[in-house]
């Protein structure tokens, strides 16, 4: 298992070589409510960090799911599409998202650690 | 079995609330409201696209129509059946004056396609209504022919773009509050810009320096909502419009909240660029399942050679309708046609009966008492609720859930509950700043007396969750024809088409 990292917009990141698998928090899931639709990027897509990577919509409110890093899309979880209620029930395991090749490894260094995180989110109430 | 299992009836009913089934499940083949003849013996010249098997139609007698769509409309809920708190949708009653006008002789029965000649009045009446609502703005054109609040977005920022485009500019960011209603950011989308997205501040208002750091010379223009989605008023508009301003870009006004501002502020004083009004909201033209939308959009100087065709302009033979850019009367820069025809004509009449049926001191006090209606709400509930944000609101007022912490219940729980007591719920989970949020728009139309009410069930509901009564909160609403439904269930495996049932299947099972 790599480090995994997580970022103020409720993502988490965990990196295996130069290969970053993503997907958004448990904290994020419990926030949406029951997830009803996902919509991935494809492979071969160039994203950027900070802008809309993917989307995510619950029986409350569609949200983007924003790229932490900037790389390019290898593979994307297409079980999600079938079965959105993943992200609700596994979201750091079987509810990844998108796996990316980083284009600079630098980037995760501003991104919060588990501990970092935790404390965000109890912050936030 | 001889009774329903819930109701407890023989039928299934409850009362006088009639179990209903589909009209598919209750026809029967042969069965017709009229008799038509037997066709007689022709030649089929349809070249083998003859239908080969029966269409499965319902075999209905006229008594079955009528009382199946009778019973339906006795389960729906309407502004005529009692209050609509929905936020930011300003669902005000429709009064039937409009009604009566929009059925007269003369308007009821036009066509679009008449000669021109024959019409006069009806342009006339256009022209009449787009001179209220250029004075109400203080802006000086104005594109009538957008279908709604999201199609006059779509006017509103493809004139932006024009107007780039004539200067030579290609633009491509469009700055959006996070508070903003969805199509905001969609629109812009959907015209090619990136949404850059402006946190909101402390007091709920769009963050000022957040907003200038954003500024650039590609950004196209910003758009706001005001007052905005948590009912506040954008205090620092004038800033925001000079700055944007200031950086080439133009500025955007969403209009679904006019009816907190209609005769006391001019948009155009803001510095307004483009504002699409919802007539069916601030001018009492019917929605929400009621009827077509219509959303006409201000433009300011900068942005009126761009308005869309068609459009009336005064000839010396009385009005005329021009629907062609290379017409003698056009400014030859619009950017297209929206709408086929030329806009919404029933709401047009419906609008400007309301208008000129209060006057500007009717309609001046309308705005008042929607933001007096409002703020009465704010100050009843506030100690039991609790308010998103401090001070007095606008048109609606905006409650997080703050006050259901620990008590197990949630917005959309206290909602359902709502439908118990009678109530359309309000609007919730919107905006997405304020966390579980329930937004109240009472309108000028409710009476003290309807508003006391109302907040006595809004008190009643949040003191039985503070007492614990989260489980009977999770099976709201109990006495409606259905139970809760499972909304989740519905969006991820939806049925969205009735088959007949196979008789073979069944015989299996």
């Amino acid at each position: 298992m790599g480090t995994v990292k997580f970022t103020d917009e409720h993502e988490w990141i965990r990196l295996e070589g130069d290969i970053a698998t993503v997907g958004i928090t448990d904290y994020a899931q419990n926030q949406l409510g029951d997830v009803v639709y996902v919509e991935l990027p494809k492979p071969g897509q160039k994203v950027e960090k900070g802008t809309q990577a993917a989307v995510v919509e619950s029986v409350k409110a569609a949200s983007e799911v924003f790229a932490p890093v900037t790389g390019e899309v290898v593979e994307a979880n297409q079980a999600l599409v079938d079965e959105p209620a993943t992200v609700n029930a596994d979201p750091m395991g079987r509810g990844w998202f998108m796996k990316l090749r980083l284009a600079d490894k630098s980037q995760l260094d501003g991104l919060m650690d588990e501990a970092g995180y935790k404390k965000f989110v109890e912050g936030l109430h | 079995m001889e009774r329903d299992r819930t109701t407890g009836t023989f039928t299934g009913n409850r009362g006088l609330q009639i179990e209903e089934k589909l009209l598919f499940e209750q026809g029967e083949a042969g069965r017709t409201g009229v008799d038509i003849p037997e066709p007689p013996k022709l030649k089929d010249r349809l070249g083998g696209t003859r239908r080969r098997a029966p269409i499965g139609l319902p075999g209905l007698s006229e008594p079955q129509v009528v009382r199946h769509f009778t019973r339906l409309s006795q389960k729906n809920y309407a502004i005529d059946l009692g209050l609509y708190p929905l936020g930011s949708c300003t669902m005000k009653h429709n009064p039937r004056l409009n009604e009566k006008m929009a059925r007269a002789e003369g308007l009821g029965d036009l066509h679009p396609m008449q000669p021109e000649s024959t019409v006069q009045g009806a342009l006339e009446l256009i022209d009449t209504l787009a001179h209220w609502l250029k004075v109400l703005t203080g802006m000086p054109a104005v594109a009538m022919s957008p279908a709604a609040g999201a199609h006059g977005e779509l006017c509103g920022v493809m004139a932006i773009r024009a107007a780039l485009e004539d200067r030579g500019e290609k633009r491509t960011r469009i700055l959006v509050p996070e508070s903003a209603h969805g199509t905001n950011p969609a629109t812009a989308a959907a015209c090619g810009y990136a949404v850059d997205p402006i946190p909101a501040n402390k007091r709920g208002r769009v963050d000022l320096e957040a907003f200038k750091a954003k500024l650039g010379d590609d950004v196209a223009g910003i758009m706001i909502t005001n007052p905005n989605t948590c009912g506040l008023f954008e205090n620092e508009i004038l800033e925001i419009s000079e700055a944007i301003h200031a950086a080439g870009g133009f500025f955007y006004a969403d209009g679904a909240n006019f009816n907190a501002i209609v005769g006391r502020v001019r948009p155009g004083d803001l510095g307004v660029d483009c504002m699409h009004i919802n007539l069916h909201k601030t001018f009492s033209t019917p929605h929400g399942g009621g009827g077509p939308g219509s959303g006409p959009v201000v433009l300011s100087e900068a942005l009126a050679p761009f308005a869309p065709l068609p459009y009336v302009v005064h000839g010396k033979d009385g009005f005329r309708l021009i629907e062609h850019d290379h017409d003698p009367a056009a400014t030859g820069k619009a950017f297209g046609r929206l709408k086929g025809f030329h806009g919404q004509m029933g709401m047009f009449i419906r609008a400007l009966a309301y208008m000129m049926s209060h006057g500007a001191d009717g309609l001046r006090q309308a705005s008042g008492d929607a933001v007096l209606n409002a703020n009465y709400l704010m100050a009843s509930l506030r100690d039991e609720l609790t308010p998103a944000f401090e001070g007095p609101c606008m048109h609606e007022v905006l409650f997080d859930d703050r006050f259901l912490k620990d008590t197990g219940v949630t917005t959309l729980d206290f909602a359902k509950a709502m439908i118990d007591e009678g109530f359309h719920p309000m609007t919730m989970y919107f905006p997405l700043v304020v966390h579980g949020a329930l937004l109240m728009e009472p309108t000028e139309t409710e009476s003290k007396d309807g508003l006391d009410q109302f907040i006595g069930a809004v008190k009643a509901l949040a003191r039985r969750a503070k007492a614990g009564e989260a489980a009977a909160f999770r099976e709201a609403p109990k006495l409606t024809p259905r139970r809760r439904l499972d909304e989740t269930g519905a969006a991820r495996k939806p049925v969205l088409r009735w088959r007949p049932p196979d008789p073979q299947g069944q015989a299996a099972e």
